[in-house]
């Protein structure tokens, strides 16, 4: 596994304590599991994914990944509707561990509250996050 | 005691490395209202040769298959299992081995279950099935929940009361404490389900029929499926008697879902009802929605074939209380008895077998309506059916097993309408002269 | 010839395809009765088309399970320290008992005057198992462990239940078998994770700030997963009951504490037992097991029928009086074949039990000081018999519990159980159990400080274990993303 110096955060990305991370794309955010959680998690053989049209809380399980021997919920890290979601994981669940933050998106979200962003760290605070436990 | 290595100089050193000065002392952490302060009362040990004694003693205080003319099945059936069956089940490789937790030595346990899954599969006209269940009733009690966990909203299911009694029975316990409901579909005067019953339910997640049903008769099983079908409903077929379907359309071939049932009747001793096998089968689209464990077909680095445990993310050793089931240890010795007993009867070897069965008893429903006794039941069956005795068999039923004959079981305990009706079952190790017989004592 | 062909590749390490590729339409391997009444005339729409299952002789069949049979460890192959799962020798004696024609023939439905050497048998189990866990009622119906803890669970739901008094939560320790909040929730209930204390047990104090009136009762281990007595049970019982609740024991480790504790004393109002693991009962490579469940006198009426009774004149007869009783989990009796064993075990037993659990404990601990260093141990206490290691020294080299496991199997050791339990880190969960000699233990110790040598000289043999096996490490990734759970013969 990865120690903490050793993970990929790029700086242009929210993060959430839950490990999801967020890019705005316009008025959409494109959401997957960071760098750490693809790690922690081991090979992704098997992704669950919302139906495009289903709408979400903020902190509500959208997802969830599946490893060998773990299961992880993903959770919305704002609340929204699901646009799109990443049909290619279906055959290729690999990309989540190859591809963290580009191929291996999970889904792409119209928010109701685009402030919401604001609940998330930066890279920087993200780091110091998984660094404290 | 034979089974315990440790000589006193034994004890002593390892007490000396583990730091203690006595037996006792190893205990000394628990607290000592927890203790018990007298011996276990409990006879005093026998030798080997005691034991031989007292166990041969008990067998022979029971009336097995073998020493009497029965003509029970109710779910658990006399079968004729090959010498050499018995012979292999004494690979001790296979038979003290745990869970196959690690594939690289546990490549027999692995291969046996992949064969077992497909050749079980293979036989019930069904894409996948899982290692095992406990039995029937357990089977179909987790196809039921799965059923219910695909329907995502319904928590209405409709149950045959031509399935198997004790099934419904734990079926029933099962939803006590949960918010499903089962509805019981009632029977015919030909010995089916009543389809129509079903007219006016249309929130069922699960339609589920068991053919043969207990009453030995076949249903119609693709007319159950359009109904369900078009309720958006599941068709779960269950049974009791597999060897149906070397002869028989087999339940995937006439559109079910779920087929979940018991094996015992594959190899299997009956062994006082237990342990049996509970076969669970589906489609593939449903695998992540299944319960208890699976084998999968894979490689190693070096492109080697090998089998290992797969999909255990819906079990409770990982989802834990989302889990899919919480079985854990299921009857896999007996999945690869059946496996075995598949293999050695073969495709032509069971559809030779099956017909015996079904023409030894066709036979003896031939007898017994000629001795002037009534079939209540016209549908067709295959090793067993309903005779309506009536009236006080009762009475000649004690002479019967003086006679050494158990004429089957009586209906009356589980369908009170049907008193005096028995049912028999008649398989290839009943011969012409053990079904004669039968007939000469109930026509006296 | 080619290689595919040939039925050895090296040595003894037999090639076996699967089974459906052997055989040729035609052969049999089953002596089929003779046809001694006509043939019956059969509806051509009913009856199904050639069956797609391979045609063998019985010669084939045979070799072909013995070679399989040859790829397998069992605890009569060699040591299998295979932690919460008790893998003792399985008696020969028991085998031979369980299939005597008496027992293996019997039909379930017998009237009970055709089967009274079975009904004692069950009976007398019953007593004995009441006996040796000091609780006073036994069903053996269940199947397994895990059908043991909802039969108990189920039993405390419907307690409640005639209490007018249900209940929605049961607490569970985050270091429980996974079992046992999947059958919590199959009961209904929502499971509420209880965290173990620094000390590797349950805090009373934790327990009683859980503990409401709308919680059922608690789910303990005792001995728990980390092979430690929980040493404030009493406590934790006494927080639980003064709520109304009950205390419910998984009994997996069961072999622990024969004929030295108590159960009921330490408040356990009801227990599992699984005979598959504490009383010698083979565990077939993934069953059939048995999971009696022991219960106090007022619980006994919630018990599954039919329950067995024994009459003053000593005839054995089975019982469905019982109205409150949660009803039936078995079509039938539950796994008599398996309590044949059980029953057999304890005949041979008798009182050593007490002495089989003290050596159980004995080989635990020396275990434990034997590898203390070798591997790091997370909780330094006595532990009773089984211990919990972990990869934390190892670490350093970039080896894991995973590479320790499998390099195990290169030694001819099967390894502990691991990642398990949840709560320690590469946790290596080891039991011995009391009938591995002192020697084998030793040899085994020596197998883990060879490997601890060679993960720090040369990780990278770790990392390729197991080298000696038939196959070497399986690529499971690929098993999950793309299932191939049958053969080619299974039309899909």
């Amino acid at each position: 596994m990865k120690k903490v110096d050793e993970l990929n955060l790029p700086d242009d990305l929210q993060y959430t304590q839950s490990h999801e991370w967020a890019r705005s794309e316009g008025e959409k955010l494109k959401v997957g599991l960071t760098d750490y959680a693809q790690d922690q998690m081991g090979e992704v053989v098997f992704v669950e994914l919302p139906s495009p049209g289903e709408s979400f809380r903020q902190k509500e399980v959208f997802s969830t990944v599946e490893s060998v021997k773990a299961v992880a919920e993903v959770y919305m890290p704002v609340g929204g509707k699901i646009a799109l979601v990443n049909e290619s994981l279906r055959d290729d669940p690999e990309m989540v561990n190859r591809d963290p933050y580009g191929q291996g998106w999970l889904v792409e979200i119209e928010p109701d509250e685009p402030s919401q962003v604001q609940d998330m760290f930066d890279s920087a605070g993200y780091r110091k996050m998984v660094r404290g436990g | 005691m034979r089974y315990l290595s440790h000589t006193p100089e034994d004890i002593k050193e390892m007490l000396k490395v583990a730091g203690r000065n006595s037996l006792e002392e190893l205990f000394a952490k628990i607290p000592e209202d927890c203790l018990r302060k007298e011996d276990l009362v409990l006879p005093e040990p026998l030798t080997e040769w005691e034991l031989d004694n007292h166990l041969e003693a008990l067998a022979r205080k029971n009336s097995d298959s073998a020493s009497v003319n029965s003509f029970l099945g109710a779910g658990s059936y006399d079968h004729y299992r090959p010498a050499a069956l018995s012979y292999l089940l004494q690979r001790s490789e296979l038979t003290t081995a745990y869970t196959p937790y690690q594939p690289e030595m546990s490549q027999g346990t692995l291969q046996a279950m992949f064969e077992y899954q497909t050749l079980i599969s293979a036989l019930l006209g069904m894409e996948v099935s899982n290692a095992s269940m406990y039995d029937g009733a357990s089977a179909l009690v987790e196809a039921l929940f799965m059923a219910l966990r695909i329907s995502r909203k319904k928590n209405k299911v409709a149950v045959s009361r031509l399935i198997h009694p004790g099934y419904r029975d734990v079926i029933r316990t099962y939803f006590g404490p949960t918010p499903f409901e089962m509805i019981e579909l009632p029977y015919l005067e030909d010995g089916s389900t009543d389809i129509s019953a079903l007219e006016g339910y249309e929130d069922l997640a699960a339609v589920a029929v068991q053919s043969p049903n207990f009453f030995g008769c076949l249903e119609d099983l693709a007319a159950f499926k359009e109904t369900a079908a078009g309720k958006e409903a599941l068709l779960i077929v269950s049974f009791t008697e597999p060897l149906a379907y070397g002869l028989f359309k087999n339940p995937g071939s006439q559109g079910a879902d779920i087929v979940a049932g018991e094996g015992q009747s594959l190899g299997i001793p009956q062994s006082f009802g237990g342990p049996g096998l509970g076969v669970f089968c589906t489609h593939k689209k449903y695998i992540r929605k299944m319960p208890g464990r699976l084998v999968g077909r894979t490689t190693d680095k070096y492109g080697e074939t090998g089998y290992v445990l797969t999909l255990a993310t819906r079990e409770q050793h990982i989802r834990r209380e989302k889990a899919t089931s919480n079985i854990c240890s299921n009857q896999g010795l007996c999945a690869t008895m059946a496996a075995m007993y598949l293999a050695f009867a073969g495709g032509s070897g069971l559809q030779e077998l099956a017909a015996l069965n079904r023409d030894k008893c066709e036979y003896l429903k031939r007898e017994i309506e000629k001795a002037g006794f009534f079939i209540p039941f016209s549908r067709p069956g295959f090793n067993e059916f309903v005779v309506d005795f009536s009236p006080d068999f009762g009475q000649r039923y004690t002479g019967l097993l003086e006679a050494g004959i158990i004429p089957g079981l009586d209906l009356g305990t589980f369908y009170p309408e049907l008193a005096d009706h028995y049912l028999l079952s008649v398989t290839e190790t009943k011969s012409r002269s053990d079904m004669d017989a039968l007939v000469k004592e109930v026509s006296l | 010839m080619k290689e595919e062909l040939a039925p050895g590749r090296s040595g003894l390490k037999m090639k076996e395809f699967p089974i459906w590729e052997k055989g040729r339409k035609g052969r049999s391997g089953f002596s089929i009765p003779k046809q001694d009444v006509e043939k019956a005339p059969l509806d051509k729409g009913l009856q199904a088309g050639s069956l797609n299952l391979p045609d063998i002789c019985e010669l084939e069949v045979v070799r072909h399970y013995t070679r399989l049979s040859q790829w397998n460890f069992g605890v009569d192959t060699g040591m299998y320290p295979l932690g919460s799962c008790t893998m003792k020798y399985n008696p020969k004696t028991n085998e031979k008992q369980a299939v005597l024609p008496g027992f293996a023939g019997a039909h379930p439905l017998l009237e009970p005057g055709l089967c009274q050497g079975i009904l004692q048998i069950m009976y007398e189990l019953e007593e004995f198992l009441a006996e040796i866990t000091g609780l006073d009622s036994v069903t053996l119906q269940p199947a397994a462990g895990a059908q043991g803890e909802y039969a108990g669970l189920r039993i405390i739901y419907s307690y409640h239940q005639k209490q007018n008094s249900p209940r929605k939560k049961l607490l569970i320790p985050d270091t429980a078998h996974g079992t046992n909040p999947a059958s919590a929730a199959m009961c209904g209930y929502e499971p509420v994770m209880v965290k173990s204390g620094d000390k590797g047990f349950l805090s009373a104090q934790k327990v009683a700030g859980l503990m409401d009136e709308d919680t059922a009762g608690i789910m303990i281990t005792n001995p728990n997963t980390l092979g430690l007595f929980e040493e404030d049970i009493l406590e934790v019982a006494g927080a639980v009951h003064s709520k109304g609740g009950l205390v419910y024991c998984d009994g997996a480790n069961m072999n622990a504490i024969m004929g030295i504790v108590d159960m009921a004393k330490t408040g356990v109002d009801v227990l599992h037992l699984n005979l598959h693991k504490t009383f010698s009962a083979p565990h077939g490579g993934g069953g059939p097991g048995s999971g009696p469940v022991c219960v106090k006198k007022d619980l006994e009426p919630f018990l599954p029928v039919p329950r067995i009774v024994k009459e003053k004149d000593g005839a054995y007869r089975l019982s469905e009086d019982l109205p409150d009783s949660i009803g039936k989990l078995h079509a039938f009796h539950g796994n008599f074949g398996v309590m044949v064993k059980a029953y057999c075990y304890i005949l041979s037993m008798g009182h050593l039990l007490k002495k089989a659990s003290q050596l159980a404990v004995l080989n635990a601990n020396y275990l434990q000081k034997s590898l203390k260093g070798i591997l790091h141990l997370p909780y330094d206490r006595p532990c009773m018999h089984e211990c919990v290691f972990t990869d934390k020294i190892q670490e350093m080299f970039k080896v894991t519990t995973l590479d320790i496991a499998k390099r195990l199997i290169d030694y001819g050791f099967h390894p502990p159980t691991i990642y398990f339990p949840l709560v320690v880190h590469g946790a290596m969960m080891m039991e011995p159990t009391e009938t591995e000699t002192k020697e084998n233990i030793d040899s085994f110790v020596h197998a883990v400080r060879e490997i601890a040598r060679e993960a720090e000289e040369n990780p990278e043999i770790l990392r390729a274990a197991p080298i000696r096996t038939r196959v070497r490490r399986l690529d499971e990734a690929t098993a999950a993303r793309h299932p191939v759970l049958t053969g080619d013969i299974v039309n899909k």
